[in-house]
């Protein structure tokens, strides 16, 4: 009996032994892959929520990048936007990048990859591939500013924000499109009397206000006034600033938000919008998807486009767009192989086009004959965007990633009185103070 | 099977597999996680040492506060409705319904089992306000009073989230509590029934006496799920309006994983572990001694 539970003890022992042995190497293997050594695929990690750039890569996939695919076959992977950038990190520091990969939902977070030398520098990388000028200048220069200099990040896609309004709801009632700040609080005054909610605004998602807060900051204060945060060489409670959140949290206190602001979706303020209860909205070049689709019950017809108006006696100009290139996407350095490098020049030479064909506007430069089918509001943004000289950033874009949730979640209770302007600029500047 | 425990070798080899694994995913990294609470940086930037930084900081953090006196409220509320409805549930289900209460534990516990992300896009719904009403405000615009907008203050977005947690696990704490009751021999009841104990007094005499061991095995698991509450939070209200319902676990997420900041994040899981440590003693030892009495 003995001698056979010393010989089932010594199996098991050996057992135990496999186990902790095969335990162990699933530790020390984990995380190790994928770093350094030229990829076998072009694999592109990209945020869930971005729906608009596979379906142009898959085109240029078959398409125009047909040979750079049969090299090295494109896979599309996803992983949700408020975990991308802690995984992209993770990803850094053990040398397993992607070749392509979406990254920078903070803006700084992003600067973090650039300073962390893992990113490909795209000013040599597309010059080298004689493709340099396929890249906007105006999406470059938006690029440099967001993160920390350098050209680190292309521009998917390419955003200009303003005021979207109901055409026909300005006309029926006789409003003139505003170019003042006082005249856009006088519409608003007439639009809350014959009963709309003059702004759909997300106080859920808050950036929607916030957003507000910076656009007045640059027309009265001049297109540097978040930069100066930025710097330290201002404070979001010095009175100048604070006066700025006191005229959106003003807006609030006279309902032209609506009563339910606070919790209202990014989906309920578009509807509010697209089913014309309320006039105007505040957003990126972003919502064309949603005025050229099926959901706008007013007709993409009846929409149309004005910059945030002047404040008067300001330093800023209503020309100053503010401008993003949404979540960008860039190469890990230490994938860029030579087939990478080819998927770049073909991404580069070709995206833009495709994109534009499928309505989508780009920071890639695209053959101007693919617009030619698009909505007519479509084609004033992109004529804006090729006019415009210069642009400004966000409310956020400077910030680190405490300061920068911090102010979107309290955003809403600026607008809903439940915190004071003073209130609300010092808790974001406590945030940027102790990130 | 007393041979095999009683050899040592037998004992070494059945514990070393479990010790093993323990060691692996569970010791390693609440140790990895205690150090970097002297250091701070994240995986990219490398780490730093900063000796007691992140404690003096945790102790001038006003959020880290606020956070925790969020989640000592809910977690207080939480634990005392969960684990008294469920009692009621329980009592219901045992001298009410008693054989045919098999329906009734069923569609009470049915809460249980679905995802919290589901039950929190139920209630979302439920106390919406904006763009249009959801099924709490109309019944109050049907009687006279006025539209709520629930989530969009912290004090009714706290009442939300009450509500939803008490509702969906409700039904765990009735059955758990029911299996107490059912310890209770049927002789005893019906004796005391015999000598003139009915209604409250068979309750506060006979039946809450007998249930209490069981009664604090509930509050054991209620306070230790409802002190780390996170998965319902995130899912409702994301800790907002502003930071109005961010419990100490979802501050300790976003400082870790978010603002990339693992040192000081770690500094706060350890702060969250001594809160959980110390109320899983206190009942502990005074379950012991009641139950010793």
């Amino acid at each position: 009996m003995s001698t056979a539970t010393s010989r089932r003890s010594r199996k098991a022992l050996i057992g135990v032994a496999l186990v902790g042995a095969s335990a162990l190497a699933l530790v020390g293997c984990s995380g190790g892959s994928g770093g350094g050594s030229a990829p076998s695929s072009f694999e592109f990690l990209k945020n869930s929520e971005n729906t608009t750039t596979e379906p142009v890569l898959n085109v240029l996939a078959d398409g125009e990048c047909k040979a750079e695919n049969e090299k090295l076959p494109l896979e599309i992977s996803s992983q949700p936007q408020a975990d991308l950038d802690s995984q992209v990190q993770l990803l850094a520091s053990q040398g397993g990048l992607p070749p392509m990969f979406s990254a920078g939902g903070n803006p700084a977070e992003g600067a973090k990859l650039a300073d962390a030398d893992v990113l490909v520098d795209f000013d040599k990388a597309l010059t080298d591939l004689g493709v340099r000028d396929k890249i906007a200048p105006g999406a470059v220069s938006t690029i440099e500013k967001l993160y920390g200099g350098g050209f680190d990040f292309l521009p998917f896609q390419y955003n200009i924000e303003g005021i979207w309004y109901n055409t026909k709801i300005f006309s029926d009632n006789g409003w003139e499109v505003p170019t003042t700040w006082d005249e856009l609080l006088d519409v608003a005054a007439k639009a809350k009397a014959a009963g709309y909610t003059p702004f759909s605004a997300s106080g859920e998602q808050g950036w929607p206000i916030t957003r507000l807060i910076s656009t007045y900051l640059f027309r009265e204060l001049g297109p540097d006034a978040m930069q100066k945060i930025a710097d330290g060489d201002a404070k979001l409670t010095d009175p100048e600033y604070v006066k700025a959140a006191a005229a959106i949290a003003d807006l609030g206190a006279k309902g032209y938000f609506g009563d339910n602001v606070a919790s209202l979706d990014i989906d309920g303020s578009y509807n509010l919008f697209l089913t014309g209860k309320s006039p105007m909205i505040y957003m990126g070049s972003w919502i064309l998807g949603n005025i050229n689709g099926a959901d706008n019950q007013v007709g993409a017809e009846n929409m149309s486009f004005f910059p945030f108006p002047a404040v008067e006696g300001g330093a800023g100009s209503i020309d100053q767009y503010p401008a993003n290139v949404g979540l960008p996407a860039t190469f890990s350095k230490a994938a860029y192989s030579d087939d990478v490098a080819s998927w770049l020049g073909c991404i580069a030479t070709n995206y833009g086009t495709e994109a534009l064909k499928q309505g989508q506007i780009t920071g890639f430069v695209a053959d101007p004959s693919a617009s030619a089918d698009l909505p007519e509001i479509s084609q004033k943004v992109q004529e804006t965007i090729a006019d415009s000289t210069d642009s400004v950033l966000w409310f956020e874009a400077l910030f680190p990633a405490k300061a920068s949730q911090i102010s979107s979640t309290s955003a809403a209770l600026l607008v809903t009185g439940q915190m004071s302007p003073e209130e609300f600029m010092s808790t974001v500047q406590d945030a940027i103070d102790n990130p | 099977m007393k041979s095999v425990l009683g050899d040592r070798k037998a004992i070494v080899l059945l514990l070393t597999p479990a010790l093993l694994v323990y060691t692996l995913i569970m010791l390693v990294p609440v140790l990895w996680s205690l150090g970097l609470t002297f250091f701070e940086g994240s995986p990219l930037g490398g780490f730093e040492f900063a000796g007691f930084d992140n404690f003096i900081r945790l102790f001038s953090d006003s959020a880290v506060w606020e956070a925790l006196w969020f989640t000592i409220r809910y977690a207080i509320l939480v634990t005392l409705f969960q684990v008294v409805l469920g009692y009621g549930l329980a009592l219901l289900y045992n001298f009410v319904l008693r054989k045919s209460s098999v329906l009734v534990r069923t569609l009470v516990f049915f809460p249980v089992v679905l995802p919290t992300v589901a039950v929190s896009l139920l209630y979302q719904k439920i106390f919406q306000s904006a763009p249009t009403d959801g099924l709490v405000n109309e019944l109050l615009v049907n009687v006279g009073l006025g539209s709520v907008d629930w989530l969009g203050a912290g004090t009714t977005a706290f009442v939300v989230i009450v509500i939803m947690d008490v509702w969906r696990s409700i039904g765990f704490y009735g059955i758990l509590i029911f299996s107490g009751l059912l310890d209770i021999p049927d002789e005893i009841i019906e004796s005391s029934r015999l000598d003139g104990a009915s209604g409250f007094r068979l309750f506060r005499h006979i039946v809450l006496p007998m249930s209490l061991p069981i009664v604090f095995a509930s509050f054991i698991f209620s306070i230790n799920g409802t002190i780390k509450v996170f998965d319902s939070v995130f899912a409702l209200t994301g800790g907002g309006p502003g930071d109005s319902t961010t419990p100490l676990t979802l501050y300790m997420y976003r400082t870790a994983f978010q603002y990339s900041d693992y040192g000081y994040g770690s500094t706060i899981a350890l702060l969250l572990t001594m809160i959980c440590l110390v109320v899983t003693l206190f009942i502990f030892r005074s379950s012991r001694r009641d139950i010793t009495s």
